[in-house]
Order: C-alpha cells, then structure tokens, then sequence
C-alpha cells in the first residue's frame, strides 16, 4: 500500500509541472466534402475532468483524434500547454491517447506493452523496469506483467491501456469512449477507478462517451456535440438545468418539449394550448419542462405558483421506482414521473386528471 | 529533438513514394512491358512493322490454328460439365446432411490442388491408357474398352480431375453462407421441394459455382503442361509453345495465340466478377449457419459413401499412377508394374540434384520478391494517401489474366535484345528471368496474403504506437510487421509451393538444362520412356514439396489466427 502511495506521490510531482490546458480556437474539419466539425472553440483547465457528449456521429471522436493528432488535417488552432500542435505528428505531441479497443499489441507481454513509449523516448533501460512497475501499480496489475494481453479480462486490458498511456507522462490524457466494451457492473467500478486516478495524478482529462450518466458522474466540466458543432459548454447541473437549446434540453435526460410562441405574456401552442409566463419577450420558443417536475392529480388543484391544465391519462408505464404516465393536455402528450411508494394504484388510462407544473421548473429557450 | 526529427519527418514521406516508384517500375518492366510487346507484336506486319490484322486473319485462315483454338475451347468447356458432375454431389453431401463423410470430402477437396495437373498426366496414361491397367482389366472381363486418354479425352479428364475443387470450394462456400432463416422464412412461407431449391437456395449458391467454374475454365484453357506432356499439341497454349520454340521469336503466330489467351483470361474473369458482384449475400448476415441439415438413412448413407469412395479413388490415382510408376520397374501392357525398385530415386537423386536445388533457390527467391513486395504495396494502398497508390494494387492484380505462355513469350521478346551487364548472356537467358516470372505470376496470391495480414492489424494498434512516441517507420517495424509475419509467412509459402511446380512460364525461359528447376526436369524425363520412372520420382519429390508448403502454410494461419484474436476491434 505505502509502495502504491509513493508511486502515486512520485506520479503526482512529475505531473503537477507538465499538467497542461487545452486551448481550441475556430476549428474546422472535413472528410473529403462531408464537414465533420464546425467552428469549434474550447478552454479546458489545466487539471480538469472534462467530457465530450454527442449521439454518434456528432464530431466528438473526430475532435478527440483531431487533438491527438489523427484523422485529416483540420483547420484552425490546437493549443496544448500554449504550445501550436496543429501540424505536428502524433508522436511529437506527447498526448496520452487510450483508445476504445484497448489497442493492447497482441505479440507482446504486458510489460512489453507498457514499456514501449519509454523505449521510445530513449529512457535509459535501467529507469525502464521501475517506472513500468510504478505504473503497473497504479492500476493495481502488477502481478500480470508477465502475461500476454489476449489472457486479461476487458477491465484488464482497459487498465493497462491507461498505464501504458500515463507512464509516459503525458501532458493530457484522452479518453476514448473506455468504458464501452464492459459490462454493465465493471462500467461503474472503472468510472470511479479512472476518476480517482485523474484527480491523484491531476492530469488534464478529456473523455468522450454518448452516455450522459458517465459523463454527469464523472466530469468536472463537459461540451455537448451535436452534428459537428458544440451545443454547449458547462458543469452537468448547469447543463442539465439550463440547456440553452432543444437539442441539449432532449439529449440530457427526458424532456417535454412544446413548440409554440409567447405574445401578450402568454406561451400559446397549437389546439389552444395556452399559458400566461412572466414575460416580456415575444417570438417563437420551445416550452421545456422535465417529467419529474410534473404531476398529476387526480382531483382539481388550485397553486398561484403552478400551471395547472385538465387532460386525459394516454398511457402509463410501471418503472419501478417511478410511474411515467403520459397525458393528453390539448391535443399534446405530457409526460410526468410520479414516485412510486408501495401500495400506490396507478391510474388507469382514460381517466380525466390535472397536470400541474410548478413555474419556476418551465424553461422557455429561444428558438 | 524536435529538429532532428522534423529531418526524419521529411525523409518519412519521401520513403514509401520511392518505395512505390521502384515497385511500379519493377513491375512496368516485368510485367507490363512484356504483355504490351506481345500485344503490339500481334498486331504488328513482321515485315514492315506497321499496324495490321493480317495476323489474326491468318490465324484464323489456318486449319490447324481453328482446330486448336475449338480444342482448347471445347476442351475447357467439358472440363467444366465433368468438374461440375463431381463437385455438385460432394457439395449437396455437406450442405444437405449431417455426414460423417464430409471430412473425406473437405480432404477431396485438397488433395489435387497439391498436384499440378502435368505431373501425374504420363502416369495417368498407364492407368487409364488405351492399354492401362483399367482397360487391360476391362477388356479381360467385360470385354470393352473406354477411351479416357485418346486425344482430347485425356486432357479433360486429367484437367477435371484437378480442377473440380475449385468449384467444389466456392459452391460450398456459397451453400454454407446462405443463412437457415432464408430456407425457413420460404418454408413458411409455402414454398419448399423444388420449388424452395429452385428460387431460394439455387439462386443464392449460383455466384459461388460461376466464381469456381470460371476459374477452371481459364485454368485449362491457359494449361501448357497437361497436354504437352500427354502429347496433344493441337490446343492454343501447346500451339503458341511449339511455335515459338521451333518457328523462333519472330514468328508471330505465338503472338496472336497469347492474345487470344488473355483475352479469355479477362473474360473469364469479368464473368466470374459479374457473378460475384453486389452479390456478397454472405457478409450481410451474421451467423450463417448453412441449410437445413438432415441425417442420412442407412441406405442412402452407403449409396453416398459408395459415390465418395468412387470419387476418392478417382482423385487419388494420379497420385497413385505417379507413385507405382516411380516405384516401378517396368509397366507396359500389364495391370500393375512388373516388380518393385527403388533405383528411380537413386538416380534422381545422383543426376538431377541440380533440378532441387534450383527449385528451392528459384521458388525461394520468387517467393521472397512475392511478399516484400506484396507487404510494401499493401501498406502503401491501405496505409498511406500517395496519389495512384490504386494503380500498384491493380498492376499487380493484373498478372492473374496473364497465362504463363504469355508471360514467357514476352519476357523472350523483351529480353532477348537486352544482355546481362557484364558480361554477353541474353537478359531471356539468364537464370534470374525463371524466378521474375515466378514472382510476377504468383504476386496475385501472395499481396491477397499481405493484404488480408494488414487488414486484421486495427488502426488503432498503429496509432496507439503513434501517440507513444513512435515514429512511422518505428511502429511498422515493431507493430505492424511482427502483427503480420503470420500472413506474410502464409503468402510466402504459398508463392514458393506453387512456384516450386509451375511450368508453362519456365518451359519457355530455360535456357540450359543445368538452370532448370523440378517442373522441367519432369517434363525432360518424362519425353522418353525410359525416363518415365525418374520422371515419376522426381514428380513425388515436388508433390512432396508442395504438400508441405500447403501444409506449413494452413498450420502459420491458423496459429496466426489463433494468437490474433485479439488484433482486430470492433469500431
């Protein structure tokens, strides 16, 4: 254990000078005629956790390479640490890439594996040996230094990916979508794992995954990819609770979502669906609201702070924990997220029920 | 360091361009040059040297030239239909039952690749001949004999025998690719018996059999060996031989006939892509799985093993002719040879150590040529974006609708004004020319080998080298060449076995005896009856060869296989 401290600490000295922010300015890239990413811009801390969400397809791989130094030359300006890398090959960046596959080499041993950025970089072969155990250690493998990749379990192989990265000291660690190929369990215990050896080693950090639970959990800050452009920088709450736009409101959980405009101080949508919200702005909007922020009731409710609509149950669906219940309000489905206690009936599709939603969870975004 | 290595970076992209300008160039010289002089040649006055058809008119104003050109034609045709009567129920066996002889049958389906159809021809005619064991026996107790060796019979009969597996391969290929839930989803749909077969499972098998039976049409009708060595000269490819081995380089008769051999070569070809082409069925399901299958009852079990067994024993005689003939004293006009010796072997060994040895240096050095380059050209076709990177792939690829002949000739007619530097020996003449020609005609099969190896490298495992540290040059040399030793060793086995016995090229190349590798000295020996014996030994010898190459080879990819699992991702 004190062994696994001293190797952290000494880990820890050496990348506290060589931890690096990442400055992206107006980059642009293309695959033959198809524009994979738009004018990109990004600042990411020296140190930070940060994500790369996106439904595949949206560019966050293709950014992810694009620091790395993969892919088709992109337009604009990569700096890492200050320094311009745009242009520079791969293996002038000092970037610390693990990739999706693992990308262990089949022919050699996992000592081998570990060792090869170090043989690389002309370390001298009597430093070699200790930091490949140091960085063994880190991951809690030492003991399968001797073994051939293809005899480790996925978790395995992921772990020694990312000590085969980091005993080369790199100035920031790139993560590609790592945790995809585990199962379900494993996902969780690895995300706490890499988690808590980022912030050990305080190595800038980027993590690109299409699932926004990994990326809530464990980002410090996170952008939100969408058709090649970012949608939005900011903390998961902040991005959660105000999504600037409908594409981040929908991708980030479930969200209800009415297209309408607001004139006269009132959000009017099709089939006279109409709320007054305190408001000055005129123009067409998306109305959003969350599921859990809305509830039914079976009986008539009177709340100053609430809208409060008659309507219809359509459908419900037991989860377990929650009841989704979907309700016809004016021709639109509302969907709301009752918590479910033990004894609770549900109410059966038909039935007449008022939808209430408290008016400080409404968020009107700007179309 | 980052000076020094900008230096590297520069000279980085400036290594696989040269690498490609020196392959292209190798390959213009040796491959494209040659096919090109015999084109213009062809159509060329041997006069004047002006453009003209009166070449191919005269071909074709010729009887024996028609007769030729109706023989090979007629002969590769047959060969398809016989190929086809034994390939077809072989395949309906496997894909149709659940038969424990279908290991006898994948077994079938090798065993005559590791034996050119040339060598066991002459050992054929003692089986099979008018006075063979088969019909000595035939005409002792039924009292008639089968003419399976007269003429052009016997050049069939020898080509089908060899080449059915091709069909045999792919049709079974095709059979087990085609997934059960398109033979259920016509089931329940109403439609079974016949019908079924008719327009589901008929349809979906025929590209793989066009595939096969392409491939053994242009095998026979490209074939210089078989009927050279069974004496039938009035084909194409013995034509084009004779006439430039005897008439002289000039004449250009050799020239039309190669013309018309490529020409079909590329037709077949086309045909065989049309077959194949968007119809990939295969890749888009997952699983497969095959036909229905059924188990046999007991009497349909030994009527198929009856059939197999008939089959098998028809398959092997060649093999058998070649070893009671290498074996044999004397075998004339008798069922079995006269008595036992081994003093064939001896003699091969004594007098034609010459011809091993070349074989080993030739096939050795064709097949060394074969996947460096094929490795090189791989790598800078899927690799790198060096502009007409395509072009190389398909230079290469091109030497497939290339016949041996062809390649002979042309190599005669572009050489022989060439001499070797230092010293007066025609370019055509000397030894080196042999393994060229080797290399550039087994190139095709040993850049597929290369290629594949490449493809089961993921990108990833370069780039996670790249992200490293490691240079370009330094990830190939300890990535991606260590990843692909195991296919490259394949490519490169395969080259060497099937240049070990290749002929038609060699016949037209060797200049002397003492040059000359396994597949001609066959062909010497077995010229005069007494040679038979040491003929049919050293037969033994290359089949040898090339069983263990085949075998060495099947056994590296499936180890590579084996320890490679993990090599490709799932992106």
């Amino acid at each position: 254990m004190s062994q696994k401290n001293k190797a952290s600490a000494r880990a820890k000295s050496a990348r506290a000078k060589s931890t690096s922010a990442i400055s992206i300015q107006n980059l642009g890239l293309s695959f033959g005629k198809t524009e994979v990413l738009k004018g990109v811009n990004l600042e990411i801390e020296p140190g930070e956790f940060f994500s790369f969400l996106g439904p595949s397809g949206s560019g966050k791989s293709t950014l992810l390479r694009a620091i790395s130094g993969f892919g088709p030359d992109p337009t604009g300006s990569i700096k890492i640490g200050g320094e311009e890398v745009t242009g520079l090959p791969a293996w002038q960046r000092n970037v610390g890439m693990v990739f999706q596959s693992y990308a262990l080499w089949p022919h050699m041993t996992i000592r081998k594996n570990v060792a090869f950025g170090l043989e690389e970089r002309k370390v001298p072969s009597t430093e070699i040996d200790g930091r490949v155990d140091e960085a063994l250690d880190l991951v809690g493998l030492k003991h399968l230094a001797d073994r051939n990749p293809g005899q480790l379990s996925g978790g395995q192989q992921q772990r020694i990916a990312l000590a085969r990265t980091i005993v080369v000291e790199p100035r920031v660690l790139l993560l590609d979508e790592p945790l995809s190929n585990l199962d379900a369990n494993l996902r969780v215990q690895m995300r706490r794992d890499i988690l808590a050896l980022q912030r050990d080693l305080g190595l800038t950090t980027i993590f690109v995954t299409h699932d926004q639970e990994e990326a809530n959990t464990i980002s410090d800050r996170m952008a939100v990819l969408d058709k090649g452009i970012i949608q939005q920088v900011g903390t998961p709450v902040e991005l959660y609770d105000q999504p600037e736009n409908r594409f981040v409101a929908s991708f980030l959980g479930t969200a209800n979502i009415i297209e309408g405009e607001v004139k006269d101080q009132h959000f009017i949508a099709e089939n006279d669906f109409k709320l007054p919200v305190d408001t000055s702005f005129t123009g067409d909007v998306h109305f959003v609201v969350r599921p859990q922020s809305v509830t039914i009731s079976e009986n008539e409710v009177t709340d100053a702070n609430a809208h409060i609509m008659q309507g219809k149950i359509e459908y419900s669906e037991f989860l377990g924990e929650t009841v989704r219940y979907s309700a016809k309000v004016n021709g639109h489905s509302i969907l709301a997220d009752e918590s479910h206690l033990r004894g609770n009936k549900i109410i059966p599709n038909g039935q007449n029920i008022w939808v209430v939603m408290t008016k400080d969870q409404v968020l009107l975004l700007d179309k | 360091m980052s000076s020094s290595s900008s230096g590297f970076f520069s000279r980085m992209n400036f290594g696989p361009k040269t690498l490609a300008i020196v392959i292209a160039i190798f390959l213009i010289m040796f491959l494209a040059v040659p096919v090109a002089k015999v084109f213009i040649v062809a159509f060329q006055d041997p006069s004047t040297g002006a453009f003209t058809l009166i070449n191919f008119s005269d071909f074709f104003n010729t009887s024996l030239f028609r007769e030729s050109f109706w023989n090979s034609f007629y002969v590769s045709a047959v060969s398809v239909v016989v190929a086809s009567i034994i390939a077809l129920p072989l395949a309906y066996f496997t894909s149709r039952f659940n038969f424990g002889g279908t290991v006898i049958i994948q077994t079938l389906g090798i065993v005559p690749l590791i034996m050119p159809p040339f060598v066991g021809a002459v050992a054929m005619q003692l089986l099979f001949g008018s006075n063979g064991s088969i019909n000595l026996l035939l005409d002792e107790y039924l009292g008639f004999t089968i003419p399976f060796m007269e003429g052009l019979n016997g050049v069939i009969f020898v080509q089908s025998i060899h080449y059915f597996p091709f069909i045999l391969i792919n049709l079974s290929a095709a059979l087990a690719n085609i997934d059960r839930s398109m033979e259920e989803s016509a089931l329940s749909l109403g439609s079974s018996g016949m019908r079924l077969f008719r327009r589901i499972v008929f349809p979906l098998s025929m590209p793989g059999y066009v595939a096969g039976a392409s491939i053994v049409f242009i095998k026979v009708f490209d074939d210089l060996g078989t009927p050279l060595l069974l004496n039938v000269n009035n084909m194409l490819a013995p034509q084009a031989y004779l006439r430039i081995s005897s008439v002289g380089i000039s004449d250009p008769m050799g020239y039309v006939i190669s013309v018309i051999l490529v020409i079909f070569s590329l037709f077949a070809m086309w045909v065989a892509f049309l077959a194949l082409r968007g119809k990939d069925y295969a890749t888009t399901q997952k699983g497969g799985g095959g036909l229905m299958k059924r188990d046999m009852k007991p009497a349909e079990k030994i009527g198929a093993y009856a059939l197999i067994l008939f089959i098998l024993a028809i398959v092997l005689s060649p093999h058998i002719a070649l070893a009671l003939l290498s074996f044999g004293t004397i075998w004339s006009f008798s069922v079995l040879p006269d008595a036992y010796t081994i003093a064939h072997y001896k003699e091969v060994f004594s007098s034609a150590g010459d011809f091993i040895k070349n074989t080993l240096l030739y096939a050795g050095m064709a097949a060394t040529i074969d996947v460096v380059i094929g490795t090189a050209i791989a790598y800078i076709v899927w690799r790198t974006k060096i502009k007409g990177r395509k072009i190389l792939d398909y230079l290469a690829m091109s030497a497939l609708a290339v016949p041996g002949v062809v390649l002979g000739i042309g190599y005669l007619r572009t050489f022989y004004q060439f001499d070797v530097p230092f010293s007066d020996i025609p370019l055509a003449n000397f030894w080196l020319i042999i393994v060229i020609a080797l290399a550039i005609r087994r190139l095709p099969y040993a850049m597929r080998a290369c290629v594949a190896a490449l493809q089961q490298v993921s990108i990833s495992l370069e780039e996670a080298s790249e992200s490293l540290g490691a240079r370009k040059m330094s990830t190939i040399r300890r990535i991606v060449i260590p990843l692909m030793t195991g296919g490259i060793l394949a490519g490169f086995v395969t080259s060497f076995a099937t240049a070990a016995v290749e002929l038609s090229a060699t016949i037209m190349l060797v200049s002397s005896e003492a040059d000359a590798p396994i597949a001609y000295g066959i062909y010497v020996f077995m010229q005069s009856a007494a040679g038979r014996g040491p003929g049919a030994a050293l037969g033994i010898l290359a089949v040898i060869i090339v069983a263990l190459g085949t075998y060495v080879s099947n056994r590296i990819i499936q180890k590579a296989n084996a320890k490679n699992t993990m090599t490709t991702d799932n992106h």
